[in-house]
């Protein structure tokens, strides 16, 4: 059974159908991209997998269990899915650590005292040991989005949300963040990408998904898509993004 | 290569030395111009000595100033009493009307109406209702005193502007925050507790600094109720010597707190606004 599976899924702003019968499988522990043009549906797919948005038709299941169930407590869910932004959305007022141990200490009622020795363990895997009294604005692009990272991965998920996580940054910060994918690859962690590193999600990716206008046009293994697209979208797209 | 002359400035560096002294120059000499016709002219106005005995009495003044100087602590005893509740009730309203749950609608309505009247009244006729409405029912002792009464007039009515400025606030966060905060599985109680309010409280800090200023200068409002705050020890003074310089004495004393205060909020908004920018 695949870790994530959506059913037709539909959703749509007033007469705007940003997502139209999307079908999508992703396994236990595979890296899955997302690909195609700003617009395409990307981003608002990933928000209503995490429950931001609530879908108009389909299904969305969670190791077989409908979580776009209308009227389902959406918390629950989204402690087993983590998002991590393409802005950061650290929490400005708080310190890297502090943001970190927000909802560990909210939801699972554990105290800074108990949290204190895994969260180290999290800033020192990625690089970010020195950095954890710092505010937001004391870090880089590529630290705030490492650390908004580790704070999503603090809740233990099972699955993690990646949308465009690294367009905001300046080019030479791209290369730390994507690191820190790998890593969690690495690790078994079940991810699922909207992005513009065609570079990256042609090397690492286990399944790359083309969307267009709201709809998979095309997915496969990586060298498949990206060596011998069939469609002629797909080629269009490949064409301009590969340039 | 830059050209530095003898005193190690670049040309430019001179230019803008001269342009400096010059308007400091200018600026220094038409201060001095208008100042010297007030102090020369203004005196040789007709009916001065008038204006001077009435207003700026200097022995009235020394005699009368500590007396309001001891009246001032009242006003401020007022402030302090009365500013943590409104703060508190502030924020009550301004979630209230924030909130979401259907079971709390009625809360909504009546957080919106209560911003409403109270920021519609005047808030003399808030005082005259409250402060002098509720006593007047017979209530024993202490519940009669114009100073519960008074004080809360003040707080219904500053309360009410308080929370149309949280409520600012709280909807200038950006709504990221709120969907970071959802996404890592918070309620949204505890979103609104650990995320939207401390940053929207923060962003508001010199706006409600304004709101407490104005507060500080109508708690002379309550003179009119009974309590013997400055303003109603100057009109007795004004009534005793048959002159106004009490009332200036009181104004210097106000002004005495509400300058530093307003030039403090000035500074935070002109920090805010570098900040974000």
């Amino acid at each position: 059974m695949a870790k994530i599976t959506l059913k037709a899924v539909e959703k749509r702003f007033g007469d705007n159908t940003v997502c139209d019968g999307i079908n999508l499988e992703v396994e236990e522990g595979q890296m899955v991209c997302l690909i195609g043009a700003s617009g395409a549906g990307k981003s608002t797919l990933l928000r209503c997998v995490n429950l931001l948005e609530a879908i108009e038709d389909g299904e969305i299941l969670l190791d077989g269990e409908d979580i776009s169930l209308p009227g389902l407590d959406p918390q629950p869910v989204r402690r087993r899915i983590g998002m991590v932004f393409q802005s950061y959305n650290l929490f400005p007022h708080m310190t890297a650590a502090e943001n970190v141990m927000l909802a560990p200490r909210r939801v699972y009622k554990k105290s800074r005292a108990a949290l204190r020795p895994e969260i180290t363990e999290l800033f020192t895997r990625f690089g970010l040991a020195d950095r954890m009294n710092h505010y937001p604005d004391q870090l880089s692009g590529g630290q705030q989005q490492r650390v908004a990272i580790v704070r999503a991965l603090a809740m233990k998920p099972e699955v993690m949300l990646f949308d465009e996580i690294t367009s905001a940054l300046d080019p030479q910060l791209v290369g730390e963040v994507l690191d820190v994918l790998c890593l969690l690859k690495d690790s078994g962690m079940t991810m699922v990408l909207a992005t513009h590193e065609m570079g990256f999600a042609r090397e690492a990716a286990d399944k790359v998904c083309f969307l267009k206008d709201g709809k998979v046009v095309e997915e496969g293994a990586p060298s498949a898509l990206f060596d011998a697209p069939h469609h002629p979208d797909t080629q269009a797209f490949l064409a301009r993004a590969l340039k | 290569m830059t050209k530095i002359n003898a005193a190690g400035k670049t040309r430019r560096q001179i230019y803008e030395d001269r342009l400096r002294r010059r308007s400091m120059l200018v600026a220094g000499g038409s201060t001095l111009v208008v100042f010297l016709a007030v102090v020369i002219l203004v005196p040789m106005a007709p009916g001065w000595d008038r204006v001077k005995a009435s207003f700026f009495n200097w022995e009235v003044f020394a005699k009368t100033f500590p007396k309001l100087l001891e009246a001032f602590k009242l006003d401020v005893a007022i402030f302090l009493w009365s500013a943590p509740a409104i703060v508190l009730l502030g924020l009550l309203v301004a979630l209230a009307r924030d909130t979401r749950n259907p079971a709390l609608f009625p809360l909504r309505i009546l957080g919106a109406a209560y911003t409403d009247i109270f920021r519609g009244v005047p808030v003399v006729l808030t005082v005259y209702l409250i402060g002098f409405g509720v006593p007047g029912l017979g209530l024993p002792r202490p519940w009669n005193s114009p100073y519960i009464w008074g004080s809360l007039a003040l707080i219904l009515t500053y309360s009410a502007y308080v929370a149309e400025i949280f409520r600012s606030g709280i909807e200038s966060v950006h709504k990221s925050q709120r969907a970071a905060a959802a996404s890592l599985g918070l309620s949204d109680t505890d979103s609104m507790r650990f995320v939207i309010l401390p940053q929207a409280i923060r962003r508001v800090v010199p706006a409600q600094m304004n709101m407490f200023i104005a507060l500080q200068k109508d708690v002379a409002l309550l003179s009119f109720i009974g309590p013997v705050e400055i303003f109603r020890q100057a009109g007795v003074y004004k009534s005793l010597l048959a002159n106004f310089t009490p009332y200036v004495g009181a104004a210097v004393i106000f002004l005495a707190v509400t300058i530093p205060a307003t030039r403090y909020a000035d500074y935070l908004i002109a920090r805010q606004n570098r900040e974000r920018s």
